[in-house]
């Protein structure tokens, strides 16, 4: 077998090498590397031409630089010279660099695509190879362009070599992954479904992930791999352990080319050819007997191998849905895993569980192992682990088991690690109330949330308690009694505070028989707590206070004293003191009628999803990362959702009855409008919503114009957002290339199917503009997930429409069809240049001439603010200059539209008056119009 | 219909030693290099402070990563969270396994010096991050073919 020595080949390599790892300090590390470059540099300018070896030895020095995180600015051309040499290793050394550093320089990419042409039609294997790997390493659209026409016919071509085939096979996949439009298989589909058959099992290994991506996207015209799939795999299953030779693995053959061919199943619904069907029944049942036969190894590679094929055979199982044997059999199967010594193992098999757990099939048979998954939640080492036990508890808990399940995750609360808690919070707070069967047992559960873990809940969680309490009156005098006896507790969480206050100034009066809970004693009992609270809770206490006025009107006298003293009536918090002065006015003048009316008992919540499980989804999502960008773009794009000023939310209450509330008198944000998306997957639940029939009627070509303009000068923020869908952005842009980063967020709590985003350039915007779409949105949106999609972008002239966006997906049964005017405008390309007074009027006589000059008188829309109008300008991209112009009332700016064909230099003027305002703009090109687009913004 | 996400599956392959110097990483989707070096910094900190008794899995932003320790070696792979992660752990097994018939007991010095060699062998196994092949043998003669060309 081949031994490789150290740098073998290049010397100089080998030595620049040891060198750099010899260096004691950062410094003496960047001055050798300086040292090099120079040398590197006077040896590709010098006037000897290098031979080919010379030049391979620098181009990879270069590279290894570059791979130590240091910036190269050189040497792409001679890297792309050894993609010409004829020798194999100078040839690789050109396109490992074209590949690591990919270079959108326009004049290198034709020469590499020659070069790549070159290869692939060299009828040399390697060299083929090598091209077919730049290519599916880079993958850009050029490449795209210029090659995916031809790897189909290599790919599917009798003469080619089988290692050509592979590269050829996958290097397609990416360029279908890139730039779907241009890979046509049309003619090719039957014979590239047909590699299944191939005798090399290599060639199939890499022809069905292609395989796989396409049926995704077309089931229809590859369904014909499902039969062949299944002949594959029933080969392999039935084949002895050493039948496969190269392609057995530790005694099991072919493992990934198994767990390949069953998750290609997996695109597809159980097969409707009975004998197809039964041959595939026959594998899962080999793979489930293969599980309990004794190892023929004791090497974990031996039972890893195995194991990955059963885990994809019990995901296929799973999929189907349809076979109870098979799914009471995999169960049965996983359980065994429960206990294994494997912490993989376990911890796959808990996984594994929770997806069981729903089908009907086998929730029973999943619920036989709960006592082994609490103990797992118990005594596991590796957190992960224990958070899968938690997934699964949740998963198999149901109306048997809920109290069980609560009880243990209560407990296991307690010490659980901070990192889950949160999640933990809201899995107990959604179980308690969906498996509810009494609900003073919801009520304990809360509030024992609220102790354990205090810190953790979150305001969805105690609005719902709520919520709760104040639709059911079976449990309102309980829970009063509840949190009173609960506030007893000489520490006690702000949220129980909260909850306490609430509860006791709505529903005191049920509790108030008792001496030992009269008004005053609850009164004091809260106050006692009131100085250690933050302003938001002390302003729900002071409408607990006012409420208590209305139901017990002799503690009036009592509460208006507390309202009366300094620290409420001057306190320097706003909220705080309009409270004060407000609810004392009211107790003082208000007639015992009126205040009753004003502070009657809150009417009961309408019914919809719990906000909780929103949340709960939300946390799950798959769009986690990006969160908190969208987020901030939201914030940018000025829309707050209501019912984020926590300290409205109690102004509610005292205002619960008036005729008008305001829409801060949005109570916990439950009465906000409803949306009419939601709907509620959780039939069992009782407060759970019913708005699931239909989704809103099918909005289409909905063209988002103001959101579309707010743009023109910002790159961040929220582009589209309805009741199911927010769409907001990010770009970046730089010189002609821009990159926009779309974030889709699903806001109801269905899924959204066939989610497909295509953009597309009205007229010759295609001409103008070039898009290249970096990765496509999977086609399944979960209910609050957000998935992102990113748009390069790059600008060949100057364009005035803007490309639309155009979103399909289907929700609930209804297909959504949406078109957008995606913000990119010339001005992004923008970039901008000082100058000086002489200069800019210099340039402004020369550039005016008719057809260079463009001036328009508008009026202002928006007050002309000059702080508003300056960031406006800023926001353009161009450079705002000072003391330019004789005139300080008006506004000069200077910059340059960067094209790929061409650069714009623009010079502008905007001269205000009080009445309407004159505008003139000159540059270098004729493009008028498109700049009085933009300026219609201003 | 539930599908297994449309995507590249393999979004990148990173080797790094327990002081977190980077001995190969590549790319399967377009990062730019301060997000790389985000990556390689995030994924560095998770998987160093797991020990033996841990999975060797872990969820990381909305992938999740399968490594493998060998000797001051970690070999991770970053897939989405509904890949098989037995299937992964075993094809990180497996490329080691080459490398270390190729360089003749693969060491940390062989892939520090020979970087270049490396990434050839990640491309006859991984490509556009898929696998591409998974028979050592065939592997390795092709290895041994190229090896021989000037």
């Amino acid at each position: 077998m081949p031994a490789v020595s150290k740098g073998d080949g290049m010397r100089g390599l080998a030595v620049f090498i040891s060198d750099i790892r010899n260096c004691k300090s950062k410094e003496a590390e960047i001055k050798r590397i300086n040292k090099e470059l120079a040398n590197i540099r006077s040896k590709f300018k010098g006037d000897k031409a290098l031979d080919g070896y010379s030049k391979k030895k620098y181009v990879c020095k270069l590279l290894f630089i570059f791979l130590l995180g240091h910036d190269i600015d050189f040497g792409h051309m001679e890297a792309v010279n050894l993609l010409s040499s004829n020798k194999y290793t100078e040839k690789q050394i050109g396109y490992l660099f074209i590949s690591v550093l990919v270079n959108s320089n326009s004049e290198l990419i034709r020469l590499i695509n020659n070069a790549i042409k070159n290869d692939l039609s060299s009828r040399n294997p390697t060299f083929m190879c090598l091209a077919l790997h730049c290519i599916a390493n880079v993958g850009s659209r050029e490449m795209a362009e210029a090659f995916a026409s031809e790897i189909p016919r290599i790919l599917v071509a009798g003469d080619t070599m089988d290692s050509v085939k592979q590269s050829a096979a996958l290097c397609l996949l990416r360029l279908y992954k890139t730039s779907p439009d241009l890979v046509l298989m049309g003619e090719w589909t039957s014979r590239v479904v047909h590699l299944l058959n191939d005798q090399h099992m290599g060639v199939v290994t890499a022809a069905i992930s292609l395989i796989t991506c396409l049926s995704q996207k077309n089931p229809d015209e590859f369904k014909t791999c499902v039969s062949l799939a299944v002949s594959r795999l029933s080969r392999i299953v039935s084949s002895a352990s050493t039948d496969l030779q190269d392609y057995t693995y530790y005694f099991v053959p072919a493992p990934w080319l198994s767990c390949k061919l069953l998750r290609l199943l997996q695109c597809y619904p159980p097969p409707e050819d009975g004998a197809v069907k039964g041959r595939l029944v026959e594998c899962l049942e080999t793979i489930l007997n293969k599980a309990q036969e004794p190892p023929k190894s004791k090497k974990v590679q031996h039972s890893n191998a195995k194991n990955a094929i059963l885990f994809e055979a019990i995901s296929l199982i799973i999929h189907y849905d349809s076979e109870p044997n098979l799914l009471v059999r995999a169960c049965n199967q996983l359980g065994q895993f429960l206990q294994h010594r494997e912490t993989n193992l376990r911890y796959l098999a808990l996984e594994s569980m929770c997806t069981l757990a729903s089908s009907e099939f086998s929730h029973e048979a999943v619920k036989t192992h709960i006592e082994t998954v609490i103990n797992a939640l118990k005594t596991e080492r590796d957190v992960s682990v224990r958070q899968r036990a938690a997934d699964l508890l949740y998963a198999m808990c149901d109306r048997s088991n809920a109290k069980q399940i609560v009880a243990e995750m209560l407990s296991y609360l307690e010490t659980a690690d901070y990192s889950i808690r949160e999640e933990m919070v809201l899995k107990v707070a959604i179980l308690a109330e969906k498996y509810a069967v009494d609900y003073s047992w919801y009520v304990d559960t809360i509030l024992n949330l609220i102790r354990i873990a205090g810190d953790y809940v979150s305001e969805e969680v105690w609005y719902r308690v709520i919520q709760i309490v104040i639709n059911r009156d079976d449990v309102q005098g309980y829970a009063a009694k509840t949190v009173f006896e609960a506030l007893q507790a000489p520490a006690c969480h702000e949220n129980m505070v909260k909850v306490g206050g609430y509860i006791l100034g709505e529903f005191g009066n049920l509790i108030a028989g008792d001496p030992r809970s009269s008004p005053l004693v609850q009164f004091n009992l809260l106050h006692s707590k009131f100085h250690l609270c933050s302003v938001p809770t002390r302003a729900l206490l002071l409408s607990a206070y006012i409420k208590f006025i209305n139901l017990f009107p002799e503690t009036k006298s009592t509460i208006q004293e507390v309202l009366r003293s300094d620290s409420q009536i001057r306190n320097s918090d706003v909220e705080l003191q309009q409270r004060a002065v407000e609810y004392l006015k009211l107790s003082s003048i208000a007639s015992t009628d009126v205040l009753a009316t004003v502070l009657e008992e809150m009417p009961p919540f309408p019914e919809r999803e719990s906000s909780i499980l929103a949340k709960l989804k939300k946390k799950k999502g798959p769009g986690a990362v990006s969160v908190s960008e969208l987020e901030e773009g939201k914030r940018e794009g000025g829309e707050l959702n209501g019912g984020s000023d926590r300290g409205a939310d109690t102004a509610a209450m005292a205002a619960s009855n008036a005729s008008t509330p305001s829409p801060q008198a949005d109570l916990l944000g439950l009465r906000s409008t409803a949306p009419v998306g939601s709907a509620a997957p959780s039939a069992g639940s009782l407060l759970v919503d019913v708005f699931s029939e239909a989704g809103p009627a099918t909005p289409s070509a909905a063209v988002n114009d103001d959101g579309f303009l707010r743009f023109v000068c910002k790159n961040n923020g929220v582009l589209f957002e309805n009741q199911l869908l927010q769409i907001g952005i990010k770009s970046e842009y730089r010189q002609n290339l821009g990159r926009m980063y779309l974030f889709y967020g699903n806001k109801t709590s269905v899924q959204f199917a066939s989610f497909t985003t295509t953009v597309s350039c009205p007229g010759d915007l295609q001409s103008h503009i070039l898009y290249m779409q970096e990765h496509f949105v999977e086609p399944l949106v979960e209910g609050g997930a957000q998935v992102q999609q990113v748009l390069n972008i790059e600008c060949l002239t100057d364009f005035c429409d803007a490309p639309l966006l155009n979103i399909k997906f289907r929700y609930g049964g209804a297909l959504q069809n949406l078109t957008l005017k995606l913000p990119v405008t010339i001005n992004k390309f923008f970039q901008p240049t000082e100058m000086a007074s002489h200069d800019f009027f210099q340039r402004w006589k020369q550039l005016s001439q008719p057809q260079q000059e463009a001036q328009k008188i508008f009026k202002a829309n928006h007050s002309m603010d000059t702080e508003v109008l300056k960031a406006k300008l800023l926001g353009l991209g161009t450079a705002l200059l000072d003391n330019v112009d004789p005139n300080p009332e008006n506004y000069v700016c200077a910059g340059v539209i960067q094209t790929k064909n061409q650069q714009v230099g623009c010079l502008l003027r905007l001269e205000p008056n009080a009445q309407a305002q004159v505008l003139s703009h000159t540059h270098t090109h004729t493009h008028t119009h498109t700049h009085t687009n933009l300026y219609s913004c201003l | 219909q539930r599908f297994k996400g449309l995507g590249i599956t393999i979004r990148f392959i990173l080797i790094q030693n327990r002081a977190g110097k980077t001995r190969l990483a590549k790319w399967y989707m377009q990062f730019d290099d301060d997000e790389k070096q985000k990556l390689i910094e995030e994924v560095h900190a998770v998987v160093t402070v797991r020990d033996a008794k841990h999975t060797n899995f872990v969820e990381f932003r909305n992938f999740k990563i399968i490594y493998r320790r060998y000797a001051g070696l970690y070999f991770c792979i970053c897939v989405d969270v509904t890949d098989n992660n037995l299937a992964y752990l075993e094809g990180i097994h497996n490329f080691v396994e080459v490398l270390n018939e190729y360089f003749h007991n693969v060491c940390e010095l062989d892939l520090v010096f020979n970087f270049y060699k490396v990434y050839t062998v990640v491309d006859e196994m991984f490509l556009a991050g898929e696998i591409r092949e998974t028979s050592q043998t065939k592997v390795l003669k092709q290895l041994l073919m190229l090896q021989s060309l000037e």
